[in-house]
């Protein structure tokens, strides 16, 4: 009992505490792309490390949904990683892994932040607040049909049961149902988590943002939640991406050695995800708002052929 | 797309090496912010850059600073969209009477502690605009200024530098 | 157990009739009057708890009278577990909106009266249309329902919108009437009997065509007053124009009547039925849900916004009945019972947050004389409660976790999911896009009530009458804190209900669903899902305050400073900078264009002198019912085209309305041979 409670308090501080660390190599290695030396990997910890020092300046428009909203989100985020199978299946609290609750814990999140947009009564925030809730919605058909489509499979919506089936029967990995729903869990998680083609994390053009419209007018402690809570959902999309459909690596037994292993798992699937996401980023631009739906419908119909697969090759 | 991604992989990193230093003279004017905070500081300033009135002769500079071969992000520097999130506001050209309020509310609008880097020998005195009908004055007539980089423009090495100097400075010589 | 229920029932009929005769007698005095019929209203709606209390343990009762109207075979009621359930979600919805309507109806000065008397018709004839076993209590009590809500919505009848809106709904509550005589009739005669429980055992020697017939007829007259599309357009006119006590309970309680007809026909009194039944629910609810929450995207009037979002949840109902219908008709019989316990959860849970937001609704509208969202805002800060308790209910019903909708929204998406079980693939991809839909479903109602409480209670007024605006009275602020109570109560213990609720549907379709739960997590279909929702409630709450202390131990500043907004420096900050509710739409507006086919209009009324001098500027984004053009207007032109040539039979002329008469009588001397 007291193994798999350490277990699972190790793996959500390697999601928490590693995840400033993956958008520090996602952004240096977008530098090197771009031919300039960039900021260390350890840049974000140093950037939230200050805001931490700052005082906060707020609109008297707000109320107390504006301030409370940093703190939901971040807390949203650390029960997200709580739920996530990042080093082993074998956790404390297996009745936390539902996918569908996952989902629903990151709308919660979204739906606070897009409230406290509209809050501070400007412009920017309204936008961004519309423009995040349109892709949200938008983007929930393609979750659900996707997990849908991993759920056939693997017999459960459980995120943990679909990782320790699927590494006990690699055969279910091989089908095409597998990559059609890969690819159109990509396309949400670049929608999800604001990273271009659907949103670019680095603009200063207001016009331009949705997420970082949302949070112009926070600042100090509550930026630096904001900012931490951004990174952990980047993160936890992308183990989910590697766990869920390469599961190799993961712990299903609670021995260190197997621990030892899906640290190194999880560092090699991260790397490449990372690097992909990097060379992405630096080779398309961002796509207009009003294209995105069609991006996103095009993911839904990748997800839709990969459930459609599954019931007709039984 | 080839095409795209064959120069991105074909192209080094081009940025100078080592951290700039220059002969000119740079101002420092108070002690305003803290040593601790100085230290956090000086691995991460967020800079938001307003434009009061300036030929914007300094812009073309500080673009450059965005440039892969100054790279102000390789030392923890970073520009960003809205002063709340601003640590240090870079400020350019003289203050003309219809930006005076908005230079101000920028100002009010960043969270402290932070800092305000005047460029530019309009900043510091209005350069070529003194006396002129639409100016307030320099930029320390309006907002506390703490380093003043002359230049007219000034380099982007010297920018950087004036801000890293800001930065390091254990000894500030107060002027005035 | 026999007895105190009966004593219940008739406790509660004395607590109506006293309401209602207590109208009539204190109609002068108005303070009087309304504090007297809405408490026997309150404590009556008490007492129908208490009895579905007794019902779902077990208990039941009934009572026979032949002796009125014979000839239609007299009076008959009865208690099981299903209608108990039904009586607890009228319940739920009439206590909390009865109990607020004690100091809301101050405000209708002349008419607390009328008011007080026909909600004390309106609810007992909603419990017994619950309670009747045979065809004349079911259509008498249902009549009843429907003049006397008719009769609640006509409040305020000196608005041309108001009568408007009441006749439409008066058309159509009588056409689902009239739907549901055939049907009623026809089944009536095929079976031999008017008991409706008789039907189930004798419906499996009844012609298959004949059932299909009836449910289709049946099916449309409850859908009808379920307000599912495509017949809903009574619902977005009605429920706006009623007070909002009366709109939380038309809108949480009766139009689940609808969705009562429909599971009794659907799985009980016609019998076993084809699996083509459960499609057709199943696309009526996957299409009422999207089109539902689309058309409250675009809706600038809160409370047309609310009614837009109950055909919504009537919709996502309805997945879970058409699920459980299908199931059934692949004899697997526990997941029916799975998808039937998610869609009835759905029931009560709608009830109880739509009841919260239609109750806020109401205070807000009345403080600010306004319904029109554009012209509201910044009403948190002076309506603090009242704020906070709509945000709860919009938490419910967007699905989000710790509240009770996200529970029946995991079932019925599990339900769902589960469809793998059937071997039809047509079913399967009809399944997986029904899962598309909901899921879209979901999302949208998360964006819509961003913008129903963020336009509403943030930022700034965008009107002058917000200044003024108080905070609501005790009363008031009661019932909507006893909700939102529950909404968090069932979000965190589910078990409360999924107890009695799986009890219920056990003993109605009668196998057990393939569901475990206990008082902190639910598990459906063994392995295949599992929630906890008490562990992640209290985890999350540990987290925030984990993350503040957190904060302090890190030596963080927390020193706060006030300033405006950021405007990029601009001298002004009014509310004209605000986002308003239609552009909060407009990325909707642009993606379902074709679904809206709005009509964008700019007028720009300019100076006398110089058309370069603008004076004002009027923008106009308006959308356009898809189903009102295309189903509707054509049957009313078709109605309206008839009935001109019909008009020509009325010459006036005594001596053809005499030939007429002779006509008649001979045709029916011919046929009725």
């Amino acid at each position: 009992m007291t193994l798999e409670v350490a277990i699972t308090v190790l793996q959500w501080l390697v999601a928490v505490l590693g995840a400033p660390l993956l958008v520090g190599i996602v952004r240096k290695t977008k530098a090197r792309l771009q031919g300039r030396r960039g900021a260390g990997v350890w840049q974000p910890y140093r950037n939230l490390r200050k805001l931490l020092v700052k005082e906060v300046v707020i609109s008297g428009t707000t109320s107390w949904v504006f301030r409370l909203t940093p703190y939901v989100v971040i807390s949203t985020m650390l029960l997200s990683a709580l739920m996530v199978p990042v080093l082993t299946t074998s956790g404390a609290l297996p009745f936390l892994g539902n996918i569908i609750m996952l989902m629903s814990v990151f709308l919660l999140g979204t739906f606070f932040l897009a409230l406290a947009a509209l809050d501070a009564g400007s412009s920017f925030g309204g936008m961004g607040s519309s423009r995040e809730m349109a892709i949200a919605a938008l983007a929930e058909p393609t979750v659900m049909i996707a997990i849908f489509a991993i759920a056939l499979r693997a017999g459960s919506t459980d995120l943990n049961e679909m990782v320790r089936r699927s590494v006990s029967d690699p055969l279910l990995l091989l089908n095409p149902g597998h990559l059609l729903a890969f690819l159109s869990f990509v396309i949400v998680a670049l929608a999800e988590t604001g990273r271009l083609p659907v949103d670019n994390p680095s603009t200063h053009l207001e016009l331009t943002m949705i997420h970082e419209a949302m949070i112009l007018e926070y600042s100090g402690r509550y930026l630096a939640l904001i900012e931490w809570a951004s990174s952990i959902k980047l993160f936890l999309f992308l183990t989910l991406l590697g766990n869920i459909f390469f599961p190799w690596g993961v712990a299903v037994t609670p021995e260190p050695v197997a621990l030892v292993i899906g640290v190194v798992a999880l560092a090699i699937k991260l790397g490449v995800l990372a690097l992909g996401l990097a060379i992405l980023e630096t080779s398309v631009a961002k796509l207009r708002l009003f294209l995105v739906p069609e991006l996103l419908s095009g993911s839904f119909l990748l997800a839709l052929l990969a459930v459609i697969s599954f019931f007709f090759l039984r | 797309m080839k095409l795209l991604l064959r120069n991105i992989f074909k192209t080094h990193v081009v940025t100078e090496s080592g951290r700039p230093s220059v002969d000119e003279h740079i101002e420092m004017i108070g002690g305003r912010i803290h040593e601790q905070v100085r230290k956090q500081f000086g691995r991460s300033l967020h800079i938001r850059e307003v434009d009061p009135g300036s030929c914007n002769g300094c812009e073309l500079e500080i673009t450059g600073l965005n440039s892969p071969y100054y790279d102000l992000e390789r030392f923890g520097l970073q520009f960003v969209a809205s002063p709340r999130h601003a640590d240090c506001l870079l400020v350019t050209g003289p203050v003309t009477r219809n930006m005076a309020d908005p230079l101000r509310r920028t100002y009010d609008a960043t969270p402290d502690p932070k800092l305000v880097v005047a460029v530019g020998d309009c900043s510091r005195d209005c350069g070529i605009f003194a006396g002129a009908y639409g100016v307030v004055g320099p930029v320390s007539a309006v907002i506390p200024v703490d380093v003043v980089v002359p230049g007219c423009p000034p380099t982007p090495r010297a920018i950087l530098a004036g801000i890293l100097q800001a930065l390091e400075s254990r000894k500030i010589r107060s002027v005035r | 157990m026999l007895e105190s229920a009966t004593i219940l029932f008739s406790s509660t009929l004395l607590f109506f009739a006293s309401g209602a005769i207590g109208a009539l007698v204190c109609a002068r005095h108005h303070d009087l009057c309304r504090r007297v019929t809405h408490g026997f209203v309150f404590g009556g709606s008490v007492l129908i708890f208490g009895l579905s209390i007794l019902g779902l343990l077990g208990g039941t009762f009934e009572l026979v009278l032949p002796g009125i109207l014979p000839f239609a075979g007299g009076l008959a009621l009865g208690l099981d577990r299903l209608s108990a359930f039904f009586l607890l979600i009228i319940a739920t919805g009439v206590a909390p909106s009865a109990l607020y309507a004690i100091s809301y109806t101050r405000h209708y000065p002349q008419k607390q009266s009328s008011m007080g008397f026909m909600l004390n018709i309106f609810v007992p004839a909603m419990m017994l249309v619950v309670l009747a076993r045979n065809v004349l209590t079911f259509l008498l009590f249902w009549e009843a329902m429907s003049l006397a809500s008719y009769f609640l919505v006509m409040t305020e009848s000196e608005h041309e919108e108001t009568c408007k809106a009441g006749w439409l709904y008066l058309v159509m509550m009588h056409a689902g009437l009239a739907c549901l005589l055939i049907g009623f009739l026809a089944m009536s005669q095929a079976s031999g009997t008017f008991d409706m429980s008789e039907w189930a055992r004798s419906a499996s020697g009844i012609d298959m065509g004949m059932r299909n017939l009836v449910f289709l007829v049946m099916a449309a007259g409850f859908l009808s007053k379920a307000g599912a599309i495509p017949f809903h357009v009574w619902l977005p006119r009605a429920h706006p124009a009623a007070p909002s006590h009366v709109s939380a309970v038309m809108s949480g309680v009766m139009i689940k009547l609808g969705v009562y007809g429909l599971i009794r026909i659907a799985f009980e009194w016609l019998g076993q039925g084809p699996a083509w039944w459960g499609a057709v629910i199943l696309m009526v609810g996957a299409v009422s849900a999207l089109l539902g929450v689309l058309y409250a995207l675009v809706q600038h009037d809160l409370k047309s916004l609310l009614a837009f979002s109950s055909v919504e949840n009537i919709g996502i109902i309805l997945l879970g009945v058409g699920a459980g219908l299908l199931f059934r008709a692949y004899n697997l019989g526990s997941l029916a019972s799975l998808a039937l316990v998610a869609g009835l959860y759905h029931c009560l849970n709608h009830a109880i947050f739509k009841t919260l937001l239609f109750l806020g609704a109401g205070a807000v509208v009345e403080e600010t004389h306004t319904r029109n969202m554009e012209e509201m805002g910044g009403l948190l800060k002076r309506m603090p409660h009242t704020g906070g308790y709509f945000l709860i209910g919009s938490l419910a019903i967007a699905g989000l976790p710790p509240f009770n909708g996200f529970i029946s929204e995991w079932l019925t998406f599990q339900a769902l999911m589960l469809s793998f079980n059937i071997p039809v693939q047509f079913l399967n991809l009809l399944f997986a896009l029904s899962i598309a839909a909901l899921a879209m479903t979901a999302g949208l109602a998360a964006a819509c009530f961003v913008k129903a409480f963020g336009i509403t209670f943030l930022a700034l007024p965008r009107g002058e009458t917000v200044d003024q605006a108080h905070e609501a009275s005790r009363t008031m602020r009661a019932s909507m804190g006893l909700l939102s109570v529950a909404c968090l109560a069932l979000g965190v213990l589910p078990a409360l209900v999924l107890r009695p609720l799986s009890n219920t549907i056990a003993e109605f379709i009668g196998d057990r669903p393939e569901l475990s739960f206990n008082w902190n997590n639910i598990s459906a279909a063994d392995v295949f899902a599992v929630i906890a929702p008490f562990w992640m409630a209290m985890i999350l709450v540990v987290l925030i305050l984990t993350v503040w202390v957190g904060l302090h131990a890190f030596g963080t500043n927390f020193h706060r400073r006030y300033y405006e907004t950021w405007g990029c420096g601009r001298a002004l900050q009014t509310a004209a900078f605000e986002y308003t509710a239609a552009a909060f739409a407009y990325p909707f507006k642009r993606v379902f264009a074709l679904l809206y086919r709005s009509i964008e209009e700019t007028e720009i009324e300019a100076h006398p002198e110089s058309r370069f001098f603008v004076k004002t500027i009027t923008y106009r984004h308006e959308t356009r019912s898809i189903i009102e053009d295309s189903v509707y207007a054509p049957i009313a032109a078709t109605v309206r085209r008839l009935a001109a040539k019909a008009r020509k039979l009325q010459s006036g002329n005594v001596h053809s309305y005499l030939f007429y008469i002779l006509v008649a009588l001979l045709a029916l001397v011919l046929f009725a041979k």
